[in-house]
């Protein structure tokens, strides 16, 4: 761990020298312990190639389970690649070649023995754009149960109350269950679609820019469901938007041109970062 | 976070608010520093008039004070600024605390120069006071150009002089203490002199404040409340 840290530039682990308790208040201690957390998924010397081009370099992290974590930096500087990496959605661009590994509880998803299918019902992903199916919105939900050959109607009708208490909609949804998904606004939809990812009980969920296309009040409401939703899930967010990071989530790692830079609990990254490249994107500046 | 750091953002204008802000500070610092000046120099010659034109400009401080406070929140809620930016405004908003009551302490030594001035002058012409008053001023000089020049190190420095002024302090109780056992009809005039030395003491403890908050600002490091041995670790 300490030599993943070391080659990732993160400044997790790096206790306070002067933490003095007082009566439960401890100074330095604000800020979250990579050492204090459970690992979910580990990122192993990671290079990712489209053809010739390299996109990721040497990429070595640990996310931790049942936290947020969220990547930023610019457009193209991987971070998306690298959240696609986790459940295997690049294997569908042609000609993308991977090296290293990813390990999701000790067991390398890039491993031949791997069934991708069940690989990404462990892991599931929501996109920047809402995609619910030209369906109902209970068949929506109830959509990976039934390709996973479950026809109980009492199970799935639980599992789709479940699923949608849990994505914050159901209250909105509940007396229309079958009506369909496109008469719902966008922000609704975009809790049905993490409805639908979470009714198959995943371990990981992926949020790539989920709330981009969504109006403040939308965001809000998402930002308030994953932070409910990280008690049982290990959440991995890309984000465009600065604050939302620093909102949501409780790790979060800096990523500039392929290469992973800062990596760390977030009250730190957005009060001290430890390198200046970090510092002179989320302050604005340029280098 | 260095100086040149105000600079170099994508957005100019965030650049001028943040040096306009700072500029404000130091602005108001100067000020600060030319109370403590005048009320010592009122207090050690006598002097009526400049003591109370000391009071009189109390409020520019304290106008000064409001007006950054409100540049500072507006940048907070309009910028959300981070990191160096973030621990920027936090120690502007806390500077100007401190600023605003040293200028307090400033006018208190002021009123007491007004009593003094209708008394008998001691021998020595209020020596330890001008002495005292002369190095909390130093103190809070240098807490300001540390803030200007975001030296860490130079911080450290001026909090270490705490040290001596609060010596210093101590060595004029003692005196005042004796001066008063030796004739009790210097009661009155001993404690107005206690008085301003409280004074200028506190300025010294405010002047360490300003010092903390420029460590904060430079390294992201909380170092209120403890050793100074430990603060320079921190600050290098």
């Amino acid at each position: 761990m300490a030599e993943t840290e070391q080659k990732s530039g993160s400044s997790i682990g790096s206790a306070p020298t002067h933490a003095i308790a007082v009566d439960g208040l401890t100074r330095g201690r604000s800020a979250l312990r990579m050492a204090d957390e459970t690992p979910c998924l580990k990122v192993q010397d990671l290079n990712l190639f489209y053809s010739e081009n390299q996109a990721l370099y040497g990429i070595n992290m640990v996310i931790p389970a049942r936290r947020v974590t969220a990547y930023i930096g610019p457009s193209g500087c991987g971070k998306s690649t690298l959240l696609r990496s986790i459940n295997r959605m690049n294997d569908l661009v042609d000609g993308v070649r991977i090296e290293g590994k990813i390990l999701l509880d000790e067991q390398n998803i890039y491993d031949k023995a791997v069934n991708v299918a069940d690989l990404r019902r462990r892991v599931g992903m929501v996109f920047q754009k809402p995609n619910p199916f030209p369906k109902s919105i209970y068949e929506n939900v109830a959509y990976g149960l039934r390709l996973q050959g479950v026809k109980d109607r009492r199970a799935l009708d639980e599992v789709v109350e479940r699923a949608l208490k849990s994505a914050a909609l159901w209250d909105e949804v509940k007396d229309r269950l079958y009506d369909s998904a496109f008469g719902l606004s966008g922000g609704q939809q975009q809790r049905l679609v993490i409805a639908r990812a979470i009714a198959i009980e995943p371990e990981v969920l992926l949020l790539d820019e989920p709330a981009s296309a969504l109006d403040p009040i939308s965001t809000l409401k998402i930002e308030e469901l994953i932070y409910e939703l990280k008690n049982s899930y290990t959440i991995v967010i890309v984000t465009h938007n600065m604050q939302q990071a620093a909102r949501v989530s409780d790790y979060t790692a800096f990523m500039y041109m392929g290469k992973l830079i800062e990596y760390g609990d977030t009250n730190t990254l957005f009060t001290n970062p430890s390198l200046k490249q970090t510092e002179d994107y989320i302050t604005g500046r340029y280098g | 976070m260095e100086t040149g750091n105000l600079s170099h953002h994508i957005s100019r204008q965030f650049n001028e608010e943040l040096e306009a802000i700072r500029n404000k500070v130091l602005t108001m610092g100067g000020l600060v520093e030319e109370q403590i000046e005048h009320a010592i120099a009122a207090l050690v010659s006598g002097d009526v008039e400049q003591a109370e034109g000391v009071i009189s400009r109390d409020h520019q401080v304290n106008a000064y004070e409001v007006a950054i406070d409100e540049e500072s929140i507006h940048i907070l809620a309009r910028r959300q600024p981070a990191a160096g930016d973030l621990r920027l405004i936090v120690a502007v908003i806390k500077t100007i605390t401190d600023l605003e009551r040293i200028g307090d302490q400033a006018e208190k030594i002021a009123r007491m120069a007004i009593h003094l001035a209708d008394m008998e002058r001691p021998k020595n012409q209020y020596s330890e006071l001008q002495h005292l008053g002369n190095q909390v001023r130093k103190m809070l000089r240098g807490a300001l150009d540390a803030f200007a020049r975001m030296d860490a190190e130079a911080a450290v420095d001026v909090a270490k002089e705490d040290l001596k002024v609060d010596a210093e302090y101590d060595g004029i109780m003692r005196q005042m203490i004796t001066f008063m056992m030796e004739d009790p009809r210097n009661v009155r005039r001993t404690l107005d002199t206690m008085w301003s030395a409280r004074a200028l003491e506190r300025i010294g403890d405010h002047s360490r404040n300003i010092c903390e908050y420029v460590i904060y600002l430079v390294k992201g490091k909380d170092v209120r409340h403890i050793s100074l041995e430990e603060m320079s670790q921190l600050s290098r």
